[in-house]
């Protein structure tokens, strides 16, 4: 009928129009600052009015803070499940006290927010000035957040069930028949899918928790994370993942991964931030704090590192 | 049970009471009907006519009291009552047909599963029966594209299809338009000319005047008055079955 | 018992109490009886709307933003071809899960029917098991089976976490779907029933060829709408399984882009499953609906 036909453009004009409304928006202006050459970061700390709470930095961290990022436990009745950021204990909190310091604020001026990982860089306006919790940079990652300079250069390593077959692996190419798994967000996925390109479909699970869990179910054969944590899990006095070794850490494939803080885009304090990793970095205290937290306190004895053939 | 006819007393209610929670619906009935004997039970709402007919084959459980059948007590305890209810058939005022069947597959249901019959057998019972109650035009439709007077002649081949000993019919034409109710009662005339053994619960007093045997009155559970019909509609000796058969006249309905 | 003269009993009626999805006014139903003067009205009054919702949302202080995280075209574009393809294991998993569903479902709706003392334990247990499965939230079942089975380390049974995920969904659907095929059970009038023992046919063949049929006609639409929550809850299984299904796979790249475009990518996939299965719905019910009125005119 001619009738319906007519209706059926109009309705599906009125569709059209819906989208079309929906579209119309304006592009923002997005900047990120830095200092200028000579200033140092506490002078920039001080010229940022931004702060989420004035006087104060408030840092955002992932609950549970995994060690070796974060030690010290957490008293009990604290929000924090496992480790309270506020020990100084731990890389990551060692590395954001020293930032902050370098910035020109106290111990005491320092506060810790639970940030989960989907908030850092979901839109909107925080509750921390900035996170950090062994965030990865990628350029895609980079259009939706700030990332502060690298604190960390990273390495992934394997971790599994002594004598199951995949720890006789050496290279990339022997580990392509297993199963592997990774935390959700974690560049170790991308890993494993662009270099080890293994046959076998590979697991990812929401949380670290759950990627241990599926490797004590015997869901996966192997399980990919940054070294650090790596040498936590598999560390004889913990074994998270029970009777577990780390077979090996993998190589460098392209640009290294580093970690970086998160900002929300266009936040200045990100330039404050990095002249402060610059001047941790050249003083050597930024060593020290890896030296200390992510090689002495291992028992996990030396990792080997997978060829690339 | 599905011996030769052999003359005899088809069915015997002894003393049956049967109460619904705190109300008592039957009071104490006596009856005994004869192979081949049709009885027709008249008396108002609520009298007990659907229960008794309930009772007789076992829907309702007595509370009291003995059902005999041919002989076999079935109130007795530890009767297979799935065997009994193949040989009595009964025939709702609602009709009940199974509605997600054709009127072919309502009839041979019960032959094949409860009789073990095959497909074919049922079958062919089934179309003479419905052929010789001019429905076999209508055998693959479903029960609602069928009249109301239809859907009751259905019923009733549908109990008849298990060769039943014998048939109660409770009010199988009060549901009806009044034009359909004429069919329904010569299908039941033609069952009655046959020799089937029949208790009919009615209200049509005329229909009753001219198929039974025997009529039984039921006032409060209990059958007041019972004799043959011509008796029972000139010249009744009770009270309340004057009054009952006077309510029925200013009604209409004889 | 007295049902009029020419009535036979309603096929679709819907059990006492449940919702009738079809008794609302279709979408084009008003479009339809007035012609084109009402689709011009319905046209412009959408269009009105719709410029209203949108401009309301584009106002918004930090709508461009959103806009960029959450309705990244370039980012759908990407993720779109990689999330479809893993949505065809959320088919498969709703296709197993529903079969076996419908089948014990149907076993514990008709072991909670079972009347006599003597049947007691058995309709116990298909009440406690209901109970149980109806009062457990879905992925919590999700998550104990499917972490918990394969960490027992049985033998002879299957270790995957994606068997024991989708066993969950079926011991905890199975619980819903009992619940309304008894309410179809209960919806078949007892004069049914009363017709087939009459008839002499034992209790279970009353049950199997009278008492079910007529029930499971019944609940077409509720079964149908449990059977769109399922569709749904096949994302539950993400939480423990390896192989990532279109949820999983979505999550996955929003973390590794900071997008949520992938989750916005993967509802569209859902959509395109659960609508149609809603409107079928509807048209059954309006189907039944209008064979009921030719037949009450007959």
């Amino acid at each position: 009928m001619r009738g319906s036909t007519v209706r059926k453009i109009l309705v599906g004009l009125a569709v059209l129009g819906l989208l079309a409304a929906g579209c119309a928006s304006e592009n923002p202006v997005l900047s990120s600052g830095s200092p200028p050459v000579g200033e140092t970061a506490a002078d920039c700390a001080k010229g940022v009015t931004t702060y989420v709470s004035p006087g104060a930095l408030i840092v955002g961290t992932d609950n549970p803070a995994y060690p070796p990022y974060f030690q010290g436990g957490a008293a009990k009745g604290s929000q924090w499940k496992l480790n309270d950021p506020a020990t100084g204990k731990g890389f990551e909190s060692a590395v954001a006290y020293a930032v902050a310091g370098a910035m020109g604020f106290s111990a005491d001026e320092v506060r810790w927010a639970v940030a989960p990982f989907n908030q850092t860089y979901a839109p909107g306006a925080k509750s921390w000035d900035f996170a950090i919790e062994q965030i990865s940079y990628s350029a895609k990652r980079a259009r939706a957040v700030d990332f502060s300079d690298s604190y960390y250069d990273v390495n992934q390593a394997l971790v599994a069930v002594k004598g199951s077959p995949i720890t006789n692996a050496a290279s990339l190419a022997d580990l392509k028949g297993y199963t592997l798994a990774a935390p959700l967000g974690t560049t170790s996925y991308d890993y494993i899918v662009d270099v080890i390109k293994p046959t076998k479909e590979p697991g990812a699970f929401s949380s670290l928790s759950d990627t241990v869990a599926a490797i004590n179910a015997h869901q996966v054969d192997g399980i990919v994370v940054d070294l650090p944590t790596a040498l936590f899990i598999a560390d004889p006095f913990v074994q998270e993942v029970k009777n577990s070794v780390v077979v090996g850490q993998f190589p460098t494939v392209g640009t290294p991964e580093h970690f970086g803080m998160t900002f929300v885009k266009g936040n200045p304090l990100v330039g404050c931030v990095n002249q402060a990793l610059a001047e941790l970095k050249s003083e050597g205290t930024l060593q020290a704090i890896t030296t200390k937290w992510l090689s002495e306190k291992t028992n996990v004895g030396a990792v080997p590192v997978f060829s690339t053939s | 049970m599905n011996g030769p006819r052999a003359d005899g007393e088809a069915l015997r209610l002894e003393a049956i009471h049967k109460s619904f929670g705190k109300l008592e619906v039957l009071k104490g009935i006596d009856l005994s009907v004869a192979d081949h004997e049709v009885i027709c039970l008249i008396g108002s709402s609520g009298s007990g006519k659907s229960t008794m007919l309930r009772c007789i084959n076992l829907l309702e459980p007595v509370d009291a009291g003995r059902i005999t059948v041919r002989g076999e007590e079935i109130t007795a305890t530890g009767v297979d009552v799935n065997r009994i209810r193949r040989h009595i058939g009964i025939v709702f005022q609602a009709f009940n047909l199974f509605p997600h069947m054709t009127v072919i597959r309502n009839v041979t249901l019960a032959p094949m599963e409860a009789l073990g019959m095959s497909k074919a057998e049922a079958g062919a019972r089934a179309l003479e029966l419905l052929e010789r109650f001019g429905l076999a035009d209508k055998r693959e439709e479903y029960p609602d594209r069928l009249s109301g007077g239809q859907q009751q002649r259905v019923a009733i081949v549908r109990a008849l299809a298990m060769k039943p000993d014998i048939m109660l019919l409770d009010e199988v034409t009060s549901a009806l338009d009044p034009e359909l109710v004429a069919e329904v009662l010569n299908v039941i005339r033609e069952l009655a000319a046959g020799g089937m053994t029949m208790v009919i619960a009615t209200h049509e007093m005329g229909f009753a005047r001219d198929i039974a045997g025997r009529v039984c009155f039921l006032d409060a559970g209990r059958i007041l008055e019972e004799g043959p019909p011509e008796r029972i509609f000139s010249a009744p000796r009770e009270e309340r079955t004057r009054r009952f058969l006077q309510s029925i006249i200013e009604a209409g309905r004889m | 018992m007295g049902a009029g003269g020419g009535g036979a009993p309603e096929l679709y009626e819907l059990p006492p109490g449940e919702p009738d999805p079809g008794r609302g006014p279709g979408i084009l139903s008003g479009l339809r009886q007035e012609g084109a003067r009402g689709v011009l009205i319905a046209v412009v009054s959408t269009f009105v709307v719709a410029a209203a919702i949108a401009f309301a949302v584009s106002r918004s202080p930090n709508w461009p933003a959103v806009k960029e995280a959450f309705f990244n075209g370039e980012e759908f574009r990407s993720s779109f071809p990689d999330i479809a393809a893993k949505f065809i294991r959320n088919v498969e998993y709703f296709v197993v899960a529903e079969v076996f569903i419908l089948a014990f479902a149907l076993l514990l709706a008709v072991m909670r029917s079972l009347s006599g003392p003597v049947f007691f334990p058995i309709r116990a247990l298909s009440i406690l098991y209901t109970d149980l499965f109806r009062g457990i939230p879905t992925i919590l079942v999700v998550y104990l089976l499917g972490f918990g089975v394969p960490s027992l380390s049985l033998t002879g049974v299957p270790s995957s976490a994606t068997f024991w995920a989708v066993v969950a969904l079926i011991l905890s659907y199975s619980a819903y779907v009992a619940e309304v095929y008894r309410a179809g059970i209960e919806s078949v009038h007892p004069s049914q029933a009363a017709a087939a023992r009459s008839l002499g046919l034992s209790r279970w063949k009353t049950f199997r060829f009278v008492v079910i049929p007529q029930a499971v006609r019944r609940v077409v639409p509720p079964l149908l709408n449990d059977f769109v929550g399922l569709q749904k809850d096949t994302a539950l299984v993400a939480f423990v399984v390896v192989v990532p299904e279109a949820f999983k796979e979505a999550q996955i790249i929003q973390n590794a882009d900071f997008n949520f475009t992938p989750l916005l990518a993967a509802a569209l996939l859902f959509l395109l499953v659960t609508i149609p299965m809603t409107r079928l719905v509807d048209w059954l019910v309006s189907r039944q609906r209008r064979r009921r009125q030719v037949a009450t005119a007959l």
